[in-house]
């Protein structure tokens, strides 16, 4: 398998994403689905039509989440994806990975927030002054 | 209509306006007087030597000096290229990548031009192989060097940009798209200016040349267009080449991003 094709199944989301337009819109495959998807992670669907620039960084974080999912990856790579965001929006971003992982997606997380993984994973690895314990 | 030729006297009278100009320097203090007299020798000195060395290729008019000539002009030229960018491609990468888009360049349109348009008999004359490759090369690397620097400083600029695109598996190719069109664009926008100005704002060097050799002047013009012809197109071809060239050695067959690949000058 080439390495794009196996990118595009398992999608590394960085804790901050990259952005490679002005506007937000041309990051997006799937726009329909993504302003489908903006309400359930608290966010307007009027975001879509803006500037990049001009975007919150928990914003980002959250349109960053959406991009990767709407491309509807087998697996997802996700660093601190909810840093920065507050509890009410932390909750809706976990939600909406569950039922994404209640549909089959495996998620592989990384987070600072211990309470996060006690929610959240399935099986969590602690990692401390460099190693996995 | 023949040449005026100068004599050595014409062109001291001339020199009186260098010195005129050591004199300002003197004058407003501008500390400028050495560096001048060291230009004014060495630019001397240099359009003599090369004087003394084309007569004696033309006299030789043998193929193989005229290529030996060309490829040292060439080699000079990608050294330029090279060394233009802050940033270096590792392993020799950006001498790899001006000499082979340079030479790749030049070599194309002036064959092309000695064997269509021009055709001196033989197409490989030096009289005209060799300044139709010297004016080549100059625009060419004028256009690979623009290309390169505007694509290994971009490179470093829109890291975040291009690898959002891999991560969402973009191929390599697909994410360079953005830089690669405005590092191509950067090195076409000096001939697309030397051509807008031409005749209106500038009588251009070739026709100008011409004219003061004696040549008529819808002569001269006609010889200028298939010049700017031959220069777009091989500002065109070296941009391209050195685009595509510098991007493969960024990226690997995982089609990741290699900046450990680039270093800073020095």
């Amino acid at each position: 398998m080439s390495a794009p094709a196996w990118r595009r199944q398992v999608i590394y989301n960085p804790a901050e994403p990259g952005w490679w337009d002005e506007a937000v819109a041309p990051h997006f495959a799937d726009l329909a689905a993504a302003r489908a998807m903006a309400p359930r992670l608290g966010l307007d669907p009027a975001l879509f039509d803006g500037p990049v620039a001009r975007l919150s960084s928990g914003e980002r974080q959250r349109l960053g989440l959406i991009r990767a999912l709407t491309l509807r990856p087998k697996g997802l790579l996700l660093d601190e994806p909810t840093g920065a965001l507050d509890e009410d929006n932390t909750a809706l971003a976990e939600a909406l990975l569950r039922a994404h992982r209640a549909a089959g997606v495996s998620i592989v997380l990384v987070t600072h927030s211990e309470a996060q993984a006690a929610r959240f994973a399935s099986s969590h690895l602690r990692m401390a002054d460099r190693r996995l314990v | 209509m023949t040449p005026i030729l100068l004599s050595p006297f014409d062109i001291a009278i001339a020199a009186v306006l260098i010195v005129l100009d050591a004199g300002l320097s003197v004058g407003l203090r501008l500390r400028l007087h050495r560096q001048l007299a060291i230009a004014a020798t060495r630019m001397v000195v240099q359009l003599v030597l090369i004087g003394f060395v084309l007569r004696a290729v033309f006299a030789i008019a043998s193929p193989l000096v005229t290529l030996a000539v060309i490829l040292v002009m060439v080699a000079i030229a990608g050294t330029e290229v090279a060394s233009r960018p802050e940033q270096r491609l590792g392993r020799f990468g950006n001498y790899i990548v001006g000499a082979t888009s340079v030479s790749l360049a030049t070599f194309l349109t002036a064959i092309l031009a000695l064997t269509t348009a021009i055709r001196p008999s033989p197409w490989y004359d030096a009289h005209y192989a060799v300044p139709l490759a010297g004016i080549i090369l100059g625009n060419v690397l004028n256009g690979a060097s623009l290309a390169l620097d505007s694509l290994l400083g971009g490179v470093l600029r829109e890291k975040a940009a291009i690898e959002a695109q891999l991560v969402l598996g973009a191929s390599f190719r697909r994410a360079m798209r953005g830089l690669v069109r405005t590092s191509v664009r950067r090195a076409l926008l000096p001939i697309i200016n030397q051509m807008s100005a031409a005749g209106i704002i500038t009588l251009p060097g070739i026709m100008t040349g011409q004219i003061l050799a004696g040549m008529d002047p819808l002569e001269a013009a006609k010889y200028q267009i298939l010049l700017m012809f031959l220069l777009s197109g091989g500002s065109g071809l070296a941009a391209v080449a050195v685009v595509y060239l510098a991007a493969a050695r960024l990226t690997d067959d995982r089609q990741r991003l290699r900046l450990d690949r680039l270093l800073r000058k020095g």
